[in-house]
């Protein structure tokens, strides 16, 4: 343990001046997600709008970052662009073991600054940098520029925007170190409209451990659990997007703006495909020996006389089935081109390939029209996807400035809304059924990780309407404990409630044993009463119509079934959201 | 005696949990510098990643430069460390040739003494001990 209460610095780039604070909570909150809300609370303002400069963007990492295996990740909140709500975003790289080493548990950013800024912090070090001149630049390109500007290599993580974000778009990202991201919900933008384009995080010191043995010993048999299960082969072998295949086996592949759950091409871009034909290498989070990232290949002629180039771009996945196969591009080095623009705009990709299959579909049906989209959109298209990419981030004309607030906003000026695939904001890539469409639809940051919807779709053919949401909430509820000491989710499967009490223990944070279920719960309702308190109202989620009309392994979809889900779980969230009289 | 060499650096992921094991247990710290091997990526974002790692010199340059005997000859190839006889001058690190010693920021060295620790916690396999005949020409083998 370095200290028993959290240590914030808060960068105002209004003023141009850094405070750090201490704040009490460790017991009550842990860190991440709960420290995130709990200093939302103090900076975040719940009257006014996600692009007010006042409201902060927080960065937030947990007791154990850096300590114990796959405690790898960052908790990123803010009011989002998408929703003008409160959100978060999670994300890897290095940014979690260098915000440990800068010996910050979170670093809050308020104000904004006159022109375009990059923020560097460390143990020792608070600077701010005109960059007004990286206007423009794509992500690739920050990165290379502000790796110059803040030496370091290896030992600090470099977070940074690219032109969507700088252009407002609602679902931009923040690109963080190699291929990872704050994806969903516009992180991006909340440091855009804050004229902050980068921020450079030096993990630059270290800190004594424990005397004895214990703590050494323990990380030993949770490296061996890690690197030797089941679960993680899966992950270090072909990736996530070993899914591919199952999920179009079971009828549950979105393909083709989910016109249909699953295609005999989808083979031709499976996780084994991508393995086969572009995989380059794997790469890691520091601090992980798993290496989920993959990264692909691909080589293009771009002059006669044998003349190529080539470009590496991550993939999972998530990103398969967005510019994959919701857009029916079904070549392994075709997606990787789709993908690679979206990198440099700075988009989240699976926002941007479900945008781009709505309207791909809505000008097939003739609701928009080649004026609107500027590129004849065409299922498979790839060259006329990467220009339309290239119009979300930087948009022509009201078209796609509109699409670039998300599909739903756009379908509700243009047409159809019918099937535009949103559920809170562009799916994730389970057509699993009603639990997974009612999960994402409603949950805290309408992503397929707020609870295993999709993985309880594909085990249960009973309709058990309270089984079903009782598992949502109680699931919902561990993956937070999870997200507060900021883990890696795939490490779900070891981290236990008991063996983080005794990673805890095993570093000095004593007493927490047992009080996991009952922090996950507090942080679970405390996220939601900001959210409901921020103006979100459950009962009001529609489900659109294309996720009626989809059939999977059980069927078609059972309306009443998902009504009921849907009913039934506004209420419960309502009622975990109400606010506090004398539960706490 | 037997040395540590980052042999197979091309299968590296970049977790550090090479640089975070030597930190833990042989230097007691949580940290990704305060170790005898540290990461870094060779170019930024797409290329892979290198080593800096003791070569383990016979001579030992940092051992030659070093004015209280902190950092001596180590039978074979690279140096033993007393920290009590160091008084912080830097002088080692500015004489390795390849970078090997980390100065935090109060100036304490800190070098690989080929204990091979870290080697275990590598999920790819990337390090090695190897037996040093004479002096070697730095390169570990190679099997894939
Ligand atoms: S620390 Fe540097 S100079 Fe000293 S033995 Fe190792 S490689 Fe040679
Ligand atoms: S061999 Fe020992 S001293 Fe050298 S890097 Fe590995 S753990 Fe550290
Ligand atoms: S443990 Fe192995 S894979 Fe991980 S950073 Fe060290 S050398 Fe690379």
């Amino acid at each position: 343990m370095i200290r028993d209460h959290f240590r914030i610095m808060v960068a105002n780039l209004t003023t141009g001046k850094t405070s750090i604070l201490d704040r009490p909570g460790r017991n009550e909150y842990l860190g991440g997600s709960g420290l995130a809300a709990m200093l939302f609370e103090e900076f975040g303002h719940m009257d006014r709008d996600w692009d007010d400069p006042e409201q902060p963007v927080i960065f937030a990492i947990g007791p154990l970052t850096g300590y114990f295996p796959l405690m790898s990740k960052t908790c990123c909140s803010f009011r989002s662009p998408y929703h003008n709500q409160y959100t978060e975003s999670y994300a890897g790289g290095k940014s979690a073991l260098s915000l440990r080493f800068a010996d910050l548990d979170a670093l809050v950013i308020v104000g904004k600054a006159k022109r375009l800024t990059a923020l560097c912090v460390g143990s020792r070090r608070v600077e701010t940098r005109d960059v007004e001149y990286m206007r423009g630049f794509d992500a690739l390109q920050t990165g290379r520029v502000l790796r110059k500007m803040f030496p370091g290599s290896g030992r600090r993580s470099i977070l940074r925007i690219g032109p969507a974000a700088e252009n407002l778009s609602a679902y931009a990202c923040i690109n963080v170190d190699t291929y990872r991201h704050f994806g969903r919900m516009g992180g991006g933008t909340a440091m855009g409209v804050k004229n902050l384009k980068a921020i450079c995080i030096l993990g630059d010191r270290g800190f004594a451990l424990p005397e004895g043995k214990a703590y050494s010993k323990l990380y030993k048999d949770i490296f061996k659990q890690l690197t030797t299960t089941e679960m993680m082969a899966k992950y270090h072998g072909l990736g996530t997007a070993v899914n591919i295949n199952p999920l179009n086996e079971l009828k549950s592949l979105p393909w083709k703006n989910m016109q249909q759950t699953s295609s005999p091409e989808a083979d031709n871009i499976s996780g084994e495909r991508f393995a086969d034909d572009t995989l380059l290498r794997n790469a890691a989070c520091a601090g992980c020996p798993v290496g989920c990232i993959h990264v692909g290949f691909v080589r293009e002629q771009f002059q006669t006389n044998n003349q190529y180039l080539y470009r590496q771009v991550g993939y999972d996945y998530e990103p398969i089935f967005a510019c994959g196969g919701m857009l029916e591009v079904t070549d392994t080095g075709e997606v990787l081109r789709i993908l690679d623009v979206i990198e440099k705009e700075g988009l989240d990709n699976m926002s941007s390939g479900v945008a781009m299959a709505w309207a791909t579909e809505a000008l097939e049906k003739g609701v928009i029209s080649e004026k609107e989209t500027v590129v004849k959109l065409t299922w498979g298209d790839t060259e006329s996807y990467m220009q339309a990419v290239e119009y979300i981030s930087r948009p022509p004309n009201d078209f796609y400035k509109l699409l670039a607030q998300g599909t739903l906003k756009c379908a509700e000026v243009y047409g159809g809304k019918d099937y535009a695939c949103v559920l809170g904001q562009e799916m994730a890539g389970y057509a699993t059924g009603e639990v997974f469409f009612v999960s994402e639809a409603l949950g805290f940051r309408h992503a397929h990780l707020d609870a295993g919807g999709y993985s309880w779709d594909q085990k249960h053919e009973d309709k058990d309407v309270k089984a079903a949401l009782d598992f949502l909430i109680d699931d919902a509820r561990d993956r937070i404990v999870l997200n507060c000491m900021v883990g890696c989710l795939f490490s779900r499967g070891v981290y236990n409630d008991d063996l983080l009490a005794e990673a805890l223990e095993s570093v000095g944070y004593t007493g927490l044993k047992g009080k996991m279920p009952e922090i996950g719960k507090r942080v679970q309702k405390m996220r939601w009463r900001l959210r409901l308190g921020m103006g979100y109202d459950p009962n009001k989620v529609k489900i659109p119509k294309r996720y009626s009309e989809v059939t999977t392994w059980k069927g078609p979809i059972d309306m009443d079934y998902m009504d009921a889900l849907r009913t039934g779980y506004a209420a419960r969230i309502m009622d975990l959201g109400a606010p506090i009289e004398d539960d706490e | 005696m037997k040395v540590l060499r980052a042999a197979r650096m091309e299968r590296c992921i970049g977790c550090h949990s090479c640089s975070l094991a030597c930190a833990r247990q042989v230097h007691k710290s949580l940290s990704w510098n305060k170790a005898g091997i540290r990461i870094s990526s060779a170019g930024g974002l797409s290329t892979g990643f290198e080593a800096r790692i003791c070569l383990a010199c016979n001579p030992a340059p940092c051992a030659e430069a070093c004015p209280t005997g902190a950092l001596f000859q180590r039978k074979g190839g690279g140096v033993i460390q007393k920290k009590k006889l160091c008084i912080r001058c830097g002088e080692c690190a500015a004489a390795c040739p390849v970078d090997a010693i980390f100065l935090d920021h109060q100036v304490n060295p800190y070098v690989c003494i080929h204990c091979g620790q870290c080697v275990e916690f590598c999920p790819h396999d990337c390090l090695e001990m190897v037996e040093l005949t004479s002096q070697t020409d730095g390169e570990g083998g190679s099997d894939d």
